[in-house]
């Protein structure tokens, strides 16, 4: 059965090789000058991150997320997927399950080794990539705007330390369900694709924020459109510089009664010159309130995730094998 | 004589459609019996309730004794339409079957392609719809099972090969004592190599014996004119 199921998925294991000595190459290669950078600039992150921007290290970052987002779509729509889809659309199943071998077992080693080999190659992906990035977070994050990039933030979050591991078995077993339950492969991968999408977004967006209560404080702030950013909607942005590494939920300047404060009601600031509306600004109790993660649930998080993904993967494998029993 | 396949008010419906009903038969060990019947009469029905690959919707059926898909290294079973993988060679398609089978027979496996004159390392995708069967065919015979099931094994294979496979068949089932049960709706497929006869029409068994016996009720008729009969007699 181990034979047949590196026979049947050699391709994708040698493509996954392939790309993962690339990515290996790739970022092996660049990390030596990314690591000089931090050993010279280290103790002033501001001159280290300058640095970093002005070398080729910002598109090797983003590429590195970028393959982190694909790895669990390609995973679960071209591991996961046909797996069983193909050969109940080519009806080969019929083969396959008339040999001396029962369908669970079948579907067991099929499941084992291709979750496994998606599991390993998403999770020192990931764990290369965040080991390449370490430099550049142990600075607090790529500057992006007027904030920074923390490994914290959700944009980067799923790419970086284990969760990957726990994506890809999620993708491999979402593809699974999707083929088994569908039969046709290319259904199954459009279903897994959606599917999986709306799940990866729906973690950090509606799931990942409440899953610890997150800390928060109040505090009165002079606002000065100079250093602050005003919102298409008129809500003055202020940036979070004082806890590093901290996944920032709430950000908001707040009137005395809590109401969000809303820039354009202002008549001083709608007519009036910057400086005057700084001047009127400047007379106003404004607080802001934060509500955040502190960096040192970092790992808390990376681990509630996984598991997450992981239980849910659990529980589709559980459903697939009790469901292959009673197809024909 | 042994029963090998014992069915008692066996029936099958896919949404709403009977596509069998109140099947009664026991198939015995050690004989080569035919399925036959017109297309759609549930001779593929009855293949798949008795391999297991489709659970019935009312009575019981024991197959070797047990449950249907008990005994997978007991029993062998080639689908309809002969399915192999297209981008496995024929080694490995033997590779597989070593690998899957504990009473696998590589030689016998070889040594038939070699009859064949088919090249082993040729893709199951390339070969011709006769070649993919035979290659089925050699892979369930390899498996060496007491129970060897079959639905339409020759229809893709053209006249000269039809008679050189019914003849290997006959002569593996005498030399290791294996049971076949084969399905046709050509009378002509079955009557040379069958012992033992179940007609079936409109998803019901019409007759079930041993060959001789049905003839003898019949006297004067060959075996075409009086499985028509049973069919004419019923629909």
């Amino acid at each position: 059965m181990t034979w047949l199921t590196w026979r049947q998925s050699r391709i994708q294991f040698l493509a996954a090789i392939v790309a993962l000595v690339a990515i290996a190459l790739t970022y092996g290669l660049t990390a030596a000058g990314l690591n000089h950078l931090y050993a010279v600039y280290g103790s002033h992150p501001a001159e280290f991150l300058t640095r970093v921007k002005t070398g080729g290290y910002p598109v090797l970052y983003f590429a590195g997320c970028a393959v982190m987002y694909l790895t669990p779509l390609v995973i679960g729509a071209f591991w996961g997927a046909p797996l069983i889809a193909r050969e109940l659309e080519t009806g080969t199943h019929r083969l396959a399950w008339n040999q001396s071998v029962t369908r669970t077992r079948w579907l067991l080693i099929k499941l084992a080794i291709g979750g496994g080999a998606a599991m390993t190659f998403a999770g020192i992906t990931g764990l290369l990539l965040s080991w390449w990035a370490g430099p550049i977070d142990r600075a607090g994050g790529l500057p992006v705007g007027t904030s920074q990039l923390s490994r914290f933030q959700p944009i980067v979050f799923g790419t970086r330390g284990i969760v990957p591991i726990g994506a890809a078995a999620l993708a491999f077993m979402i593809g699974v369900c999707a083929g088994l339950l569908l039969r046709r492969v290319i259904p199954a991968m459009a279903v897994t694709l959606g599917l999986l999408t709306a799940l990866l977004v729906a973690m950090p967006l509606a799931v990942s924020p409440h899953l610890i209560t997150p800390a928060q404080y109040t505090r009165p702030v002079t606002a000065n459109l100079t250093t602050m950013s005003v919102t298409g909607n008129g809500e003055i942005n202020d940036p979070v510089t004082d806890i590093p590494g901290a996944w920032i939920l709430t950000d908001q300047i707040i009137t005395r009664s809590g109401a969000v404060f809303m820039l354009p009601d202002v008549p001083a600031c709608a007519t009036g010159t910057q400086a005057q509306c700084d001047a009127w600004l400047a007379a106003q109790p404004l607080r802001q309130h934060v509500v955040y993660q502190p960096a040192s649930r970092y790992w808390t998080f990376q681990a509630l995730e996984t598991l997450i993904w992981l239980a849910i993967a659990a529980g589709l494998a559980g459903l697939s094998l009790r469901r292959i029993r009673t197809i024909g | 004589m042994n029963t090998l396949i014992e069915t008692r008010g066996l029936g099958k419906r896919y949404r709403g459609r009977q596509a069998l009903a109140e099947c009664t038969v026991s198939v015995p060990a050690g004989a080569i019996t035919g399925l036959v019947g017109p297309n759609g009469a549930g001779k593929s029905t009855f293949m798949s309730l008795v391999t297991g690959m489709l659970a019935p919707s009312e009575g019981s059926i024991l197959v070797l004794g047990q449950a249907p898909g008990r005994q997978l290294a007991k029993v062998g079973f080639v689908a309809q339409d002969t399915p192999v993988y297209a981008s496995l060679s024929i080694s490995d398609h033997f590779r597989l079957g070593a690998h899957l089978n504990p009473r696998w027979d590589q030689s016998y496996a070889q040594e038939r392609i070699a009859r064949l004159g088919v090249d082993p390392k040729q893709k199951a995708g390339k070969l011709s719809g006769g070649q993919r069967a035979q290659l089925a065919l050699t892979m369930s015979i390899a498996k060496r099972p007491a129970l060897l099931i079959l639905d339409e094994p020759v229809a893709a294979l053209d006249p000269l090969a039809r008679r050189g496979f019914t003849d290997e068949l006959t002569a593996a089932a005498s030399s290791t004592g294996m049971s076949v049960v084969l399905s046709s709706h050509l009378v002509s497929d079955l009557e040379r190599t069958c012992d033992w006869l179940i007609v079936l029409n409109s998803g019901r068994v019409r007759a079930a014996g041993p060959l001789p016996g049905l003839l003898a009720a019949h006297p004067g008729m060959s075996t075409e004119d009086m499985v028509l009969t049973y069919l004419e007699e019923t629909s």
